[in-house]
């Protein structure tokens, strides 16, 4: 099987400093990849690099394309990422406000995605974002509302319509739980679950929370100064870590 | 026993290296070795702290080893990458551990059902699958559309197994399945694990229920001898 994302020594510098340094992974169809460290710690920097939303200093981020296979997106034209970006990838802000139109209704938000990749027929489109309001949860009747009159997890879920409406393969995550309260942030990780399961998506999961990591991410990267220090399986990291800092961060857990 | 292993593990090797606490290595396996055949049960028997959990942690590939082999179904989960561990664990090896860990607010019905869901079964097939097996353990219908977090322990244990036994695994590990049951489920539990046998399921458990042990069981392996510093 191809990989649908294959990372080869991704490096971005802020002058002299390290955001990140030599990363390399693979993430095949299906699978939900973790990224845990500490603030600045380069997961986020690592992230938007992926993302194509901060330029790499070196590297390559190779996705298996529909058309033409395996490119190395940093190496594709403005158009072409942009495009790729609208259709198969999608990215999850930790703030919902980032990621979403806030003036706009919320029917309008999700209507908006699918009418970047081509989609015309206003009564359809309607029909598409009442489908998806309904598989995040969000009732029907609230279709003309705007964001602003939403609950925080109302937003975090309005945003994870807006970004799979076009079936994208590939999302990109940053904390997406972060800021929740815990009863909101369960049901959004069940969403995310049965998302990923039903339609097959691949993601790459920024968060500190090692619980968010452990129930989400197939596998995980630990990051600490700009490096990768340990990957693995999720609960082979977090029940037997190698380096020294992962047993840190895994011992510095406080139990509920 | 006639036919070949399913599961196989020789010259395993473990150390515990604590980073944050003077770099302590703790050798906590030598040498293992054992193999279990389809339609068998081995128990893994031993004082505490010998390292039953830690084998069985390792089989699954929740335990990193430094050295050995441990093939289950033909992939050495010693050497195999993540997403082989992962294909493994959903079609062949299934596990029932101690604990249940699940998202909070999921009903206890998805829960048993998700392993048959993540194997691609049909929505109605794995939910009545589910169904019958938490009706077998005797857990009330009234409770399999709540979430399983705040069953008690033993219902809990239940919930774990029901899920365990959902897909009908080649090879299972089984850490105490029959811990904390009343002597009804316990029955329930001990037939499914000897249905499990009967379509030829290889199964390695720690068994600290002797009765249960000696009636599922038909090898009992001391770790003792795999353990650093205790082996004669």
């Amino acid at each position: 099987m191809t990989p649908l994302l294959q990372v080869k020594g991704l490096t971005k510098r802020y002058g002299a400093r390290i955001g990140c340094q030599d990363v390399s992974f693979d993430l095949y169809p299906g699978e939900v990849m973790g990224i845990v460290g500490e603030s600045g710690s380069g997961k986020s920097t690592l992230l938007n690099c992926l993302a194509g939303h901060l330029e790499a200093d070196a590297g390559a981020v190779v996705f298996d394309t529909r058309a033409d296979g395996p490119r190395d997106v940093r190496a594709m034209s403005e158009p072409e990422r942009r495009m790729l970006a609208r259709t198969d990838w999608a990215f999850v802000h930790q703030n919902p406000r980032d990621g979403l139109r806030m003036g706009v209704s919320a029917g309008g938000n999700v209507g908006e995605r699918l009418m970047a990749v081509g989609a015309r027929h206003y009564g359809n489109i309607r029909g598409q974002a009442l489908d998806w309001l309904d598989r995040v949860e969000i009732a029907g009747d609230r279709i003309d509302d705007r964001p602003t009159a939403f609950s925080g997890g109302m937003q975090q879920r309005l945003q994870i319509a807006r970004n799979l409406v076009t079936g994208p393969r590939l999302v990109f995550m940053d904390e997406p739980t972060g800021g929740l309260d815990v009863s909101v942030q369960a049901r959004l990780l069940d969403l995310l679950r049965g998302l990923v399961r039903e339609m097959g998506l691949s993601a790459v999961i920024v968060t500190h929370d090692l619980a968010v990591v452990r129930l989400l991410a197939h596998r995980l990267m630990v990051m600490k100064s700009g490096h990768v220090v340990e990957a693995g399986l999720t609960d082979q990291v977090l029940d037997d870590p190698q380096h020294g800092y992962t047993q840190l961060l895994v011992s510095s857990v406080l139990q509920a | 026993m006639g036919g070949v292993a399913m599961i196989e593990i020789s010259g395993l090797c473990k150390n515990f290296v604590l980073h944050n606490q003077g770099g302590a290595v703790i050798p906590v396996m030598r040498d293992a070795a054992l193999s279990v055949a389809p339609g068998e049960c081995v128990a893994l028997v031993g004082a505490s702290g010998a390292g039953k959990s830690t084998l069985m942690r390792m089989v699954y590939g929740n335990y990193l080893a430094d050295s050995g082999v441990i093939r289950v179904g033909g992939v050495d989960v010693a050497q195999a990458a993540p997403r082989e561990v992962l294909a493994l664990r959903r079609a062949t090896l299934g596990y029932v551990s101690q604990f249940l860990r699940v998202v909070p607010r999921v009903p206890t019905v998805d829960v048993v059902a998700e392993p048959l869901l993540a194997l691609g079964m049909a929505r109605d097939e794995a939910l009545a699958r589910a169904r019958d097996l938490l009706g077998r353990l005797n857990i009330p219908e009234r409770l399999w559309t709540l979430s399983p977090t705040t069953f008690s322990g033993g219902e809990q244990q239940r919930v774990n197994i029901a899920r365990g036994f959902a897909h009908a695994y080649p090879a299972l590990l089984l850490d105490e399945p029959t811990a904390s049951l009343d002597a009804a489920n316990r029955e329930v539990v001990l037939t499914l694990i000897e249905e499990a046998k009967a379509r030829g399921a290889a199964i390695l458990g720690i068994f600290h229920d002797e009765a249960a042990r000696d009636r599922v069981c038909d090898r009992v392996v001391d770790v003792t001898r795999f353990t650093p510093g205790l082996a004669a």
